[in-house]
């Protein structure tokens, strides 16, 4: 990965509509590496940027189904293999029993898989990220939008950029040392 | 103006149901972040704690004799060996029930109203089960050998019975345990970015931004968040129903007159939600008052939370009907007895007091509009529930035993003051988290508002 001396270009905006309009506009204009940085979730923006899918389901799937095969092996095997006890003829495989821990298990590690799997995606914890550089960034928690074109988009020319970003109804654009 | 920059066009105009009107994003921002930030330790947050603190020392000293003498100190002996210990640990988690309900089930149904109640609802929840998980442990007789109850290689070579309830409640208690958690600090993560950024104090921009964990905002991390609350609502509203029902498993698998019925699952989970609702009440209606919150947790708000406890209440009222029906219906001796002895034994007042605590009071009074919106009478009406839920545990715990099947093994069960000092620093306990909570972490979510004020902008454009 080439090291750029700036990390991108970071425009801000007032009103969420602003951004997701800007958003489908960088897009249009072919510019592929970008984020947007909202303080509430917006619908849509996440395809705007060109981020159509993600896998949280898929990791979410995988955890329930290892918690459930792995819950129901752990009171099959000591009660058929490990350590059988003959209770009144009682079958050792008695599963209806074997349920509820089987359910709690499945949840638990389903749950587990989602928020690590989450957190895993996300990047997070992430200790620095240069987007924090740019200037009022702290406002995107609280009442600003935010859109940052990546200095490594094959697109990407300060100048050039710098003036699409200018016909967008941006309050204003600033460079993000990486 | 505020010093950040100009306001946002998005104030709501004239505000919905469910928010007041004449909110921003920055103003749902400032106003909630401000309490934890800003406004500092008040003498009212100071006086609550320290009585609650007190309260928890007294738990710590009761466990700390309980230890040091054992279980002989608490009223139980054969036939009730289940005693306080057991009422508190059903009362208490079915008081935790609401919270995931209100944050899953609700989430899932789309519903607007559930957004400014979810975090201290969920917070609630988490402590309540913090005080439920201890009291099965307390009542072990020798409770540092509690990881027996875990399936580990043990050099003994034997297993836990995983075919008994109680190990089912081992499971399903620590699974919504760790799942409250999780669902509680994932819904947490945004709103600590936004104090880490408002945050003025070095020590608490350092501390806040641990536990953002460098969160940012973008759309990639806001659509696999998303995916994650829901698939996270989804699988907890599974769990909060089958957390009771194997709470009622304790009860229902044994063959005790009382306990064994095919009722008690969806009567647990309708008693758990209805007790767990006035656990919400009783916390929101003074946090809305002494943090002037009203904008935010409206009256719309406690009307809704009110006609949940009807719906609930009626649910439960048909379980102790269908209890007493069932008695004399089965033509079985021993479970008539168990009926007529509830309701005219030696515990008979107890049992009445309940009926007018669970069915008299709420399910009369709260049909009506102009007392579901009336903040005093449901404050006063939720403490009443949760009195009336608390003795319903304690008449099917304590009267199903007492009366054992022959005459010579009958008794009495007498809470000892170890008792008492147990349950009522586990309240101590519970209110100590939840003051530190909301001095310390924002009691409404606050991205949720602001999302709330987008939509409602948008439904008005």
């Amino acid at each position: 990965m080439r090291r750029h001396a700036i990390y991108g270009l970071m425009a801000e905006f007032d009103r969420p509509e602003d951004l997701l309009e800007a958003a489908q506009r960088a897009h249009d204009a072919g510019y592929r590496r970008m984020d947007a940085f909202s303080p509430f979730p917006i619908e849509g923006l996440a395809d705007a940027v060109g981020f159509r899918s993600t896998r949280v389901p898929l990791i979410c799937l995988i955890g329930g189904l290892i918690g459930c095969l792995g819950g129901f092996y752990l009171q099959w095997w000591p009660n058929v293999i490990g350590y059988p006890l003959d209770i009144g003829g009682k079958p050792y495989n008695s599963w209806p029993n074997f349920i509820p821990i089987t359910f709690e298990l499945t949840i638990l590690c389903a749950g587990l898989a989602t928020v690590f799997g989450m957190l895993a995606l996300n990047d997070l914890p992430t200790p620095y990220h240069p987007v924090f550089n740019a200037p009022r960034f702290a406002l995107a928690t609280r009442n600003r939008f935010f859109l940052c074109i990546m200095a490594q988009d094959p697109k990407f020319d300060l100048q050039k950029t710098k003036e699409f970003l200018a016909t967008l109804k941006a309050k204003g654009v600033s460079e993000i040392e990486s | 103006m505020s010093p950040e920059g100009a306001e946002n066009k998005a104030a709501v105009e004239p505000g919905s149901q469910f928010l007041a009107p004449g909110h921003s994003y920055a103003s749902v921002t400032d106003k909630i972040s401000s309490i934890v930030l800003v406004e500092g330790t008040k003498r009212g947050w100071w006086i609550g704690f320290a009585v609650a603190f007190a309260l928890f020392m007294t738990f710590n000293m009761a466990v700390a004799y309980l230890f040091y003498k054992g279980v002989g100190i608490w009223g139980i002996n054969i036939p009730i060996a289940w005693g306080f210990a057991i009422v508190n640990f059903v009362w208490w988690i079915g008081i935790g029930h609401a919270g995931t309900l209100i944050s899953a089930f609700l989430l899932l149904m789309r519903q607007a109203w559930r957004q400014s109640i979810n975090r201290f609802a969920e917070a609630m929840t988490l402590f309540a089960v913090a005080c439920a998980g201890m009291f099965p442990l307390l009542h072990l007789g020798r409770p540092w050998l509690f990881y027996w109850f875990f399936p580990y290689p043990d050099t003994m070579g034997t297993w836990p019975q995983f075919r008994s309830p109680l190990i089912w409640d081992v499971f399903a208690v620590s699974t919504y345990a760790t799942i409250s958690l999780l669902f509680w600090f994932v819904g947490l993560i945004p709103d600590l970015a936004t104090l880490r950024d408002r945050a003025k104090k070095r020590l608490g921009q350092i501390v806040y931004s641990i536990l953002a964990m460098g969160w940012r905002g973008s759309a990639r991390h806001w659509r696999n968040y998303e995916m994650a609350s829901l698939l996270l609502a989804g699988l907890a509203t599974p769990l909060v129903v089958s957390v009771h029902t194997v709470v009622s498993f304790d009860f229902t698998i044994a063959i005790a007159p009382g306990w064994h019925s095919t009722i008690f699952p969806p009567y647990f989970v309708a008693g758990a939600i209805y007790s767990g609702f006035a656990m919400v009440l009783t916390l929101a209606i003074p946090l809305r008052y002494f943090f002037k919150l009203e904008d935010f947790v409206t009256i719309r708000h406690l009307d809704n939370m009110g006609k949940i406890m009807l719906a609930t209440g009626l649910i439960v009222a048909y379980g102790y009907m269908m209890e007493t029906f069932m008695a004399f219906y089965s033509g079985n001796t021993y479970d008539r007895y168990m009926i007529v002895n509830r309701m005219t034994g030696p515990y008979a007042p107890i049992y009445w007091i309940l009926i007018a605590c669970n069915i008299a009071i709420p399910l009369t009074l709260l049909w009506s509009r102009r007392i579901r919106r009336n903040v005093l009478a449901l404050f006063l009406i939720s403490l009443v529930l949760q009195t009336g839920m608390w003795l319903e545990r304690f008449v099917i715990v304590i009267t199903s035993l007492h009366r054992d099947f022959t005459p010579s093994a009958w008794g009495m069960y007498y809470p000892t003051i170890w008792d008492w000092a147990t349950f009522i620093g586990s309240i101590g306990l519970f209110f100590t988290l939840f003051l530190l909570f909301i001095r310390y972490l924002p009691m409404i979510s606050i991205f949720e508002m602001r999302e709330l004020v987008h939509k409602v902008a948008e439904e008005k454009a």
